[in-house]
């Protein structure tokens, strides 16, 4: 197999397992599921890097993967924060009440 | 040896991402998610740093510094009422990331063959996406005007243009060496994506976000095929099938199909439906508001984008304990598509701290209605309308509604007869069981409270 074709059985089997897991979600989670996978997919920061860290990188390129990094982590950290912030809020009712 | 390890950590950060969505499936698992999410992201960009071709990494070093300075009073400043601005937002920097990596991969290597049509898609995906995503957080922060803006032959010049970016697309592909066409591509893409949110009014944010989603993780997907990266592809690929569902289910929600979504430019039908305002509604003071509700035994409260404009989530919260505590059932009935994105009323009341146990989904309380003695609705104005049951040539018809209507008692917190988003008149209003509570929500819930309270102080 070439590597494409590697590359395209990742994907759809992704995209699949993907359709499966979050069909589980429940509709309560539906916000922080959005900012939990917006920032996953802030993974864009691998490719950031690559191009910036690249040893005789042009001044177009590094710029760009500069902004690119600036950008995915700007997502990684208020993503996942916000997320835990939003989860956090969600809670059964107490003991005291019942 | 040392660069064995890379690829193990790729794989590891790749199962984290899919178990970290795997326990979103509850509240109770959920925030395990986000720490094994965390650490999967730590894996990967661990792994990419000790990579042999990174070697410059001051660049890197100010642009994690830059970064986290940005998000960190992102996540902790924002107010939850602003949580869909926030995620148009984020969706703008991710396109933006995997569209400026795109640019620079092709000006450094200009791939050719399939690898060019990964660089394409994801550079168009990802511009489109950018300017659009931007667009929808102007028009959810209010800079931009909310309603729909329509203008002749919009959906003509919408897909003319969206036909070039692709033609141009195709022929950087056929020959990647043309690269006067590569910044003509960026625009055209760029300006689609504006074009592509201009006709989209309020009620369809939600679709609009969980779309946007979809494409910003099937553009970091199409990286992952540019790069060769196998992480990549598979969290670009749960990212984008998972807006594909929310917004299925969105759509679902509204009885509508993307493509009436994206060009049906909702709200200008309906400038006739409007006439009919001047008929006669009965309304009520807090006072008797509240002397219904006391003698309630099962209250369903239906929350909308309009609590949300008037932060009334607090209060009613209030009422909520107020009401409990003489041993009244209250429950709330959560439209799929109430608010400006998927779970926006969810998050707003969990962050009043309302139990979760007591929001309801739709399917799951609507049979419920006949025996409620009374519905209260708060901001919420189609997601309620029995139009979309009854009338076959209502915008909204054969849309899914909460079934309001049935309850004893209805009561409906509003600022005025305006029609909603949509524009369209709700018979809700005119039953003969219907009272109208006219003011500001919070407001009006705060005398509610204080009406509950008095008559105990009196009894």
């Amino acid at each position: 197999m070439t590597s494409y074709e590697i590359a395209i059985w990742v994907f759809m089997l992704s995209a699949f397992l993907g359709f499966e897991l979050i069909r589980r979600v429940s509709p309560l989670l539906h916000t922080p599921l959005m900012s939990l996978t917006n920032a996953i997919s802030a993974i864009a920061v691998v490719g950031a890097i690559l191009i910036t860290g690249e040893k005789d990188a042009s001044t177009l390129s590094r710029t760009l993967g500069f902004i690119a990094v600036v950008a995915s982590v700007t997502n990684v950290v208020s993503g996942y924060l916000i997320t835990d912030r939003m989860l956090k809020m969600f809670k059964k009712r107490g003991p005291e009440k019942k | 040896m040392i660069e064995n390890i890379f690829p193990a950590l790729y794989i590891l950060a790749a199962a984290s991402f899919i178990l970290a969505i795997k326990w979103m499936n509850s509240p109770v698992t959920a925030r395990r998610g986000v720490i094994i999410g965390e650490i999967g992201m730590l894996l990967a960009v661990v792994g990419t740093l000790l990579r042999h071709e990174v070697v410059n990494y001051e660049w890197i070093l100010i642009a994690f510094f830059l970064g986290t300075a940005i998000g960190v009073p992102i996540a902790y400043i924002m107010p939850m009422t602003a949580v869909p601005q926030r995620t148009a937002f984020s969706h703008a920097c991710g396109a933006l990331a995997s569209a400026l990596i795109g640019t620079a991969e092709y000006y450094r290597h200009m791939p050719h063959g399939f690898s060019m049509g990964a660089l394409v898609l994801e550079t168009l995906l990802g511009f489109l996406t950018f300017t659009a995503s931007l667009m929808a957080f102007g028009k959810l922060q209010e800079t931009l005007p909310t309603r729909p803006i329509t203008f002749k032959g919009q959906n003509f010049v919408n897909l003319g243009v969206f036909a070039a970016a692709a033609i141009v697309g195709i022929l950087l592909v056929i020959s990647p060496e043309r690269m006067w066409l590569f910044p003509i591509f960026t625009v055209l893409s760029l300006v689609f994506g504006v074009l592509l949110i201009v006709p989209i009014g309020g009620a369809d944010m939600p679709t609009v976000i969980a779309l946007l989603n979809s494409y910003a993780g099937l553009s970091a997907s199409a990286m992952g095929f540019v790069l060769n990266n196998k992480l990549l592809i598979v969290a670009g690929a749960l990212d984008g099938s998972s807006g594909f569902i929310l917004a299925v289910i969105m759509c679902r929600a509204m009885n509508r199909s993307f493509s009436n979504v994206l060009f049906g430019a909702f709200g200008t039908i309906q400038v006739a439906a409007k006439q009919s305002s001047e008929r006669p509604v009965r309304s009520a003071s807090p006072e008797e508001a509240a002397e219904i509700l006391d003698a309630a035994r099962s209250v369903i409260i239906i929350p909308g984008y309009g609590m949300a404009v008037a932060q009334a989530q607090h209060k009613l919260r209030e009422m909520f304990d107020v009401l409990s505590k003489r041993g009244i059932d209250v429950r709330f009935a959560i439209h799929p598509v109430a608010g400006r994105m998927p779970g926006h009323m969810n998050v707003l009341l969990a962050e009043a701290d309302i139990p979760y146990d007591r929001l309801f989904e739709m399917d799951d309380i609507n049979s419920d209605f006949p025996r409620a003695d009374v519905a209260l609705v708060i901001g919420a104005n189609d997601v309620v309308n029995p139009a979309a049951l009854n009338e076959k040539n209502s915008p909204i018809s054969g849309m899914p509604i909460l079934h309001a209507y049935e309850a004893r008692t209805v009561m409906v917190v509003k600022r005025s007869m305006n029609p909603g988003f949509a524009g369209i008149d709700n018979e809700l209003y005119y039953l003969e069981k219907t009272l109208m509570l006219f003011g500001d929500a919070k407001a009006f819930v705060g005398s509610i409270i204080k009406e509950l309270n008095a008559a105990v102080a009196s009894r």
